[in-house]
């Protein structure tokens, strides 16, 4: 059935001049790059410049630096998704008994919501790598890491590979070929939530995530 | 002796020079300031008297028949090949930026262009294509410098005022802390909006104050106007004065 | 359509900010901050001069190609499962919003910031029929708070120190302890939201960016609370104006770029979420219905015309208004119109009509501060002076709203008598001679001379009996009397 807001809008449209179209030059994204060596320093330094936290580790020891990091922080859930490879380890190598509690958010929100919103201390989740130029992480939720996961808990803790670092966000969204097909969200996180809406001044932990932790695993 | 980027190859033999209606009525000595420093030089100065004003007024409150009108008026006295220096940056502005597509369509366009590739700000003029060498006759003095919008942004004037002024070495230059803004004078605008223009020329008037410095300089009869009638209104004794006159006065 | 009502008048509006010391104050720190950040960042002038060259060409590409995109953007929207809707105006926004809503029986709805919903006010037309509608964003909960619409698009409670904030949580919000500690403030923010992003029964944000090339809805934030609205509840409603689409997923990343430089004075935004549908198969979260209303309101009659069309190209980042010393003194209420600032004075006299508006074509002494910090080079200056011509003047062939009924028989007067007088040069060196002879006799309190001698001898004027400038005064003799006595050339 045909709209007759959307006919009289396009109709217009379509019957106006168009305005002149000069070429895109797309050489002023294209020349910003960093040497390999350089990409995880910077987005370290700019990430950790709006109170990004980070924990530095191994491929081989990561889960335990995560759990150290809950205990010493006194945190005592962490929601994570159990169907992905970096899920399945966290579940194998956490000791059971007393200390932080690995919950999986395995079910939809309807059954989880309160849980979810009350109860859990910190939310862990992959990503699809970092951003050199501005700092930032990209991080696409899939039915195995919801969305919720890195926005409810007061602490987010994402891991990330320090050589998945592309130069900018042109550079990642190309070479990761998004354009071929987009989850229902993606996101590019770069810090705690924030807020300069009174008086300009800085204000941290507005209404997503308190805290940021960057798990980062170098070689 | 002009080319299609505006910048003369060598150096004329003769130059045009529009006073502007502002400096004709309100800083004439100004005006004879400029035609002075630009005769040192070794130039035939031709002002032709048929000359009256740039329609920039008009242009910028909508009425573009008038302004037309006026334009062709003044094109038509300049008709040979030599550049045409202007004592104000927004005069300038209008006559080199806004002429040509004032005439589009028209057949005239053709000759309003060629008009507004020959048309130069005066320390422009001065800086770029005669680099003058100046010679400081004058005692110690502070001063400090504002740039007529139209100036900064329209003719990208920064630099070329600043360094006639540095060679002067007599002459301290203690800038503005807020150069850049806007003094409120803005042609209609301050007849159209008197409280924000008050404001603004207010705000810049103490700006010019806290320099401590008792001369004011611009290369734009409008702003000396504005902000020279506001520090004079406060019973200030700070000095407005034209960039053209300062520079022949301290030189000549 | 044009607005209906007598016009807002601005002049007296100035008038009583440029009297209100605190706001003067609260501005005048606020944009040199913003100022500072955004030039920080775009130190290195061949940058800022190519990426903005960039995100011209991109927009100019957009509106170029806008119906086309705009149906693209709907064919892959629709694929991926978001339900598309078109309004002509406000009101048919409106009225698709409420339909979405009682369709699910929402009365709890939660928003991120979007000023499209300020065109549409949103937030009244709802609250009217018994829905609630909460501002998520700090600021705008925080002049919902005080029944007050945004005085900056970026930072819409500017004008607000933190005492005044403290003062109003204290009032309106029960069991928040009085504190003006914006830490403390903050946390009260978010204890009460959180509660109601988890009850709300829907969602409604703007978009920053609409990609045609995969149809993806892309918004900007630095709180949170855009994700929180677009994800926690089982509706989502997008809005978005005609213009915001762009047509591929690489145009986005220079646009985002200067969009946080030139409005925060950030590299980056705390998230940049990019919804591409609703809940997925085999997803846990995320909204079950996602809808995007995308409103004219003018809009395709400012694409009619190929030189005011550049209007369209705003991104929406602020920095006109940063950089203007009018609004710098006024703030943003002083406008009474959804966009203030620079892109206000071409926008609103566009979709609300030219002779209605005709004050705000002229408030502005075209300094051209907003040109130099426009990233994606809208040539505001000029569109201002067409606008001042379309007002007095109405061109054949004008799709301009109101054109020509701004027209003043006392002004077209003045510009004959302009004319006559600049074009004879017998008659203007007639009129030199006078004005010079006659120097010490001219009345300060004529009509135009008096604004400029006087002010208007309003609240920001000098005391009464005072003036505001030295009534200029004509020399002794004209420059063209002192050239032909020097000797000068004439040909």
């Amino acid at each position: 059935m045909p709209d007759p807001a959307r006919e009289r809008i396009l109709g217009r449209l379509r019957g106006s001049p168009r305005c002149a179209s000069p070429a895109s030059d797309f050489a002023v994204m294209a020349r910003k790059t960093w040497p390999a060596a350089e990409r995880y320093p910077r987005l370290r330094r700019l990430m950790e410049a709006v109170k990004t936290e980070f924990l530095e580790a191994t491929e081989d020891g990561w889960p335990a630096t995560v759990r150290s990091f809950l205990v010493s922080q006194g945190l005592k859930t962490l929601l994570y998704g159990p169907e992905t490879p970096a899920g399945r380890r966290l579940a194998q190598s956490w000791p059971s008994g007393e200390g932080p509690r690995l919950v999986a958010y395995d079910r939809p929100i309807e059954q989880t919501k309160e849980q979810l919103f009350n109860e859990m201390d910190a939310g862990f989740t992959t990503t699809r790598g970092g951003i050199a130029e501005t700092g930032g992480l990209i991080v696409w939720p899939s039915p195995e890491e919801p969305r919720l996961m890195s926005l409810v808990p007061p602490v987010h803790l994402a891991l990330l590979s320090t050589d998945a670092i592309y130069d900018t966000f042109w550079d990642a969204l190309r070479s990761q070929g998004w354009a071929a097909g987009m989850p229902p969200n993606a996101l590019l996180i770069s810090g705690p939530s924030k807020t300069a809406d009174i008086e300009q001044t800085l204000a941290y932990g507005v209404h997503g995530p308190k805290r940021l932790v960057v798990v980062a695993v170098g070689r | 002796m002009s080319s299609p980027d505006g910048v003369s190859r060598g150096r004329p033999e003769a130059v045009y020079y529009y006073g502007t209606c502002l400096v004709d009525l309100f800083f004439p000595q100004a005006g004879l300031s400029g035609i002075r420093l630009l005769q040192r030089e070794g130039l035939r100065v031709i002002f032709p008297q048929g000359q009256t004003c740039c329609a920039q007024p008009a242009f910028n409150c909508g009425y573009h028949e008038e302004a037309r009108a006026v334009a062709q008026a003044q094109i038509a006295l300049f008709r040979q090949p030599y550049p045409i220096v202007v004592p104000s940056g927004s005069c300038a502005g209008m006559m080199k930026r806004h002429y040509p597509a004032l005439f589009e369509g028209d057949p005239f366009q053709a000759e309003a262009q060629a008009f507004a590739a020959r048309v130069f700000e005066l320390t422009q003029f001065l800086t770029n294509v005669l680099k003058v060498k100046l010679t400081d006759r004058g005692e110690k003095v502070r001063v400090t410098w504002h740039s007529s919008c139209h100036a900064l942004r329209e003719m990208g004037i920064v630099e070329e005022p600043r360094s006639l002024l540095a060679q002067l070495e007599n002459v301290e230059l203690a800038p503005l802390s807020r150069e850049r803004e806007c003094c409120g004078f803005g042609g209609t605008f301050a007849i159209r909006e008197p409280e924000i223009s008050a404001a603004m020329v207010e705000d810049k008037a103490g700006d010019v104050l806290s320099t401590g410095a008792p001369i004011l300089l611009s290369g734009d009869g409008g702003c000396l106007l504005n902000i020279g009638g506001r520090l004079a209104a406060k019973g200030e004794t700070v000095r407005a004065s034209h960039v053209a006159e300062f520079l022949w006065e301290r030189t000549k | 359509m044009s607005e209906t009502g007598p016009a807002p008048a601005f002049r007296p509006a100035a008038a009583e900010a440029l009297k209100n010391p605190q706001l003067r104050a609260n501005f005048r720190r606020a944009m040199d901050g913003l100022m500072a950040k955004r030039a920080a960042l775009f130190s290195d002038p061949v940058e800022w001069r190519d990426l903005r060259a960039l995100g011209a060409a991109i927009r100019a590409r957009t509106l170029a190609r806008l119906p086309e995109l705009l149906e693209t953007l709907e064919k892959n929207c629709a694929a991926n499962g978001i339900h598309v809707r078109w309004a002509e105006t406000t009101g048919e926004a409106n009225a698709i919003v409420l339909e979405i809503l009682k369709k699910h029986g929402a009365t709890r709805v939660v928003k991120g910031k979007s000023m499209v919903s300020e065109e549409m006010h949103l937030n009244d037309f709802l609250e009217e029929r018994g829905i609630e509608s909460l501002e998520s964003d700090l600021g705008e909960y925080i002049i919902q708070l005080d029944g007050e619409t945004p005085s900056h698009i970026i930072m819409p409670a500017i004008h607000k120190n933190k005492q005044q904030i403290a003062k109003l949580f204290g009032k309106k919000i029960r069991e928040a302890k009085y504190t003006e500690d914006v830490d403390e403030l903050t946390a009260i923010a978010r204890r009460v939201l959180r509660k109601k992003f988890f009850e709300a029964d829907a969602g409604i944000s703007g978009v920053n960016f609409a990609v045609a090339e995969t149809g993806t809805l892309c918004l900007v934030e630095n709180e949170g609370n855009g994700r929180m609205s677009t994800h926690v509840p089982s509706v989502h409603i997008a809005l978005m104006g005609i213009e915001k689409v762009v047509e591929k997923l690489e145009d986005v990343p220079p646009l985002y770029s200067l969009l946080t430089r030139s409005a925060t004075g950030q590299v980056i935004s705390t998230y940049f979420n990019m919804i591409t549908g609703p809940r997925g198969p085999g997803e846990k979260d995320g909204p079950t219905e996602v809808h995007l209303v995308i409103l004219d309101n003018e809009r395709s009659r400012i694409f009619s015309d190929a030189e005011l069309s550049a209007t369209l190209r705003c991104i929406r980042c602020g920095a006109c208004m940063n950089h203007c010393p009018v609004y710098t003194r006024i703030g943003g209420h002083a406008y009474q119109a959804v966009y203030p600032g620079p892109i206000g004075k071409i926008l609103t006299p566009q979709t609300e009509g030219v002779a209605r508006r005709h004050e705000l074509v002229h408030a502005s002494s075209l300094c051209g501060a907003c040109v130099e910090a426009c990233p994606v080079q809208i040539p505001i200056v000029e569109l201002l002076v067409r606008l001042r011509r379309e007002a007095t003047h109405k061109e054949p062939g004008s799709t301009v709203l109101q054109a020509g009924e701004g027209r003043n028989r006392l002004e077209d007067a003045a510009w004959f008598f302009w004319e006559a007088a600049h074009r004879h040069p017998s008659l203007y060196r007639l009129m030199g001679f006078l004005a010079t002879r006659l120097r010490r006799f001219l009345p300060s309190r004529l009509p135009v001379l008096s604004a400029w001698t006087w002010g208007s001898g309003g609240p920001q004027g000098p005391p009464p009996g005072s003036r505001l400038r030295a009534t200029p005064r004509p020399a002794a003799r004209t420059l063209h009397e002192l050239a032909r006595k020097d000797g000068v050339d004439d040909a």
